[in-house]
């Protein structure tokens, strides 16, 4: 396993305000520290307490820390990075954004829809107040971070429950089926016509009306498959799985 | 063979087809755009339905500012009474909901400011909790109004374009309105120093 340190500390550096919303990392990765402000034991540490949690229940939390979230407000940055990365699982939203800006010290809680219940808004405020705001106070970057995440491991175990790893999911089979459709359609067609005759010709197009094609809506047959998990680079952490977040949590300032 | 034949009905079945998934297509944003609206109305929902205890909280802690409260109090039975159903997401009557929200959404901000000069309730455990609780709805607001303007937008591009606006006119799907970005009012009412 390796985390690319070095590269994520020049990421940052060139302040390039149309990309703020950071990419999804490559591999995937739940502490994403582009600043560079925790030590690399620190990181993976952390890393590998929030791999354990997400293996043991499909729940995502992840860390990010940038300089700064400029033009948005903490909360809206934390929102679209949870969104465009997909975090937590698809149907689930159990995915949780921790983010914090060192250069505005500002953090953020952002619980996905399916979290909210189990960190309200209250509680994620009580946590940033009580747990997170206290320590950075004293710059004990790390120990924040640490506890403030055990925190919400605690509030949200016994939410969610991994599942084992799908390998071909729902979509892929509803898929198969459409192009069976439409090969045994031009096969039927195909063998009428060999099948020759005059007298086909008239009903052809009484056939047609069933057939129902949703082309304009539907986009790219075959780039779906390609979702989260990629499985990258030998680490036990599949990926992102799509979850979605609706606005929840709540943020402080340090 | 009459090959005329055949080309007229694979024109005509070219255009049965783009009929039909042009259609299928205006539907399936239509009803995303009615999915987006019923979150919005859910968020403003809940807003309405956290303010009674607010006010509670705020009368029961404080001998508080009474001009400041009914103002919430009105602004708040405005916006419980303007309903709209997402079959009538007109441009002007989703410039009216927002404006009875908006007016909501200033008086709720002015409370807040003011309650910020009571210390006693600034250090009640009920208010802090519900001003978090009205910070994050204010927020939900905001992800579930951006949503839903980015799902009309969607819909009103493939209404207006050719050739989906003939059929658009066909089947009768009209035009939508969206959330402006608008005066101030609408920003979450935080309070700062």
């Amino acid at each position: 396993m390796t985390l690319p340190g070095v590269l994520q500390a020049q990421d940052s550096s060139t302040s390039d305000p149309s990309a703020i919303i950071p990419d999804k990392p490559n591999p995937p990765r739940l502490v994403n520290d582009f600043v560079g402000i925790l030590s690399s034991s620190e990181r993976s540490q952390l890393e590998q307490k929030l791999r354990a949690y997400n293996d043991s229940t499909s729940t995502q939390i992840t860390v990010v820390i940038v300089k700064t979230t400029e033009p948005y407000p903490i909360g809206d940055f934390a929102f679209q990075v949870g969104r465009k990365w997909g975090i937590g699982q698809k149907g689930k939203n159990n995915g949780l954004v921790l983010a914090w800006a060192t250069q505005t010290r500002k953090v953020f809680i952002a619980t996905g829809y399916g979290l909210e219940g189990a960190i309200p808004d209250a509680i994620a405020k009580r946590i940033i107040s009580n747990t997170i705001v206290p320590a950075f106070k004293q710059e004990q970057w790390y120990q924040g971070l640490n506890d403030a995440t055990t925190e919400i491991i605690k509030r949200a175990s016994g939410e969610y429950k991994a599942e084992p790893r799908q390998q071909s999911d729902g979509d892929g089979f509803g898929e198969i089926l459409i192009w069976v459709f439409i090969a045994f359609i031009v096969l039927y067609f195909l063998s009428r016509r060999s099948g020759g005759g005059g007298n086909n010709r008239n009903r052809g197009g009484g056939f047609f009306p069933p057939v129902f094609f949703p082309p304009s809506t539907y986009s790219g047959w075959g780039s779906r498959g390609g979702g989260g998990w990629s499985g990258g680079g030998g680490s036990d952490f599949g990926g992102f799985g799509g979850g979605s977040f609706g606005g929840g949590g709540a943020g402080g300032d340090y | 063979m009459s090959r005329t034949l055949i080309i007229v009905v694979v024109i005509a079945l070219i255009l049965g087809m783009y009929g039909c998934s042009s259609y299928n297509g205006l539907v399936q944003e239509d009803t995303n755009v009615q999915e987006k609206w019923s979150q919005v109305q859910t968020q403003y929902q809940r807003r309405a339905d956290l303010i009674p205890n607010l006010v509670r909280t705020v009368q029961g802690a404080a001998n508080f500012e009474k001009s400041t409260l009914t103002a919430v109090i009105q602004a708040r039975a405005n916006a419980t009474g303007m309903k709209l159903d997402a079959n009538q997401l007109t441009p002007e009557n989703i410039q009216k909901f927002q404006a009875a929200q908006d007016q909501l959404s200033g008086s709720l901000s002015r409370l807040l400011a003011v309650a910020e000069s009571y210390p006693n309730l600034k250090a009640n455990q009920n208010f802090s909790e519900l001003q978090s609780q009205l910070e994050g709805t204010e927020n939900r607001i905001a992800v579930s109004r951006n949503d839903f303007n980015g799902a009309v937008k969607v819909y009103n591009q493939s209404v207006r374009s050719f050739p989906n606006n003939i059929f658009a006119g066909i089947f009768g799907f009209p035009v939508k309105g969206f959330f402006e970005a608008s005066q101030a009012a609408q920003s979450a009412p935080t309070v700062q120093f």
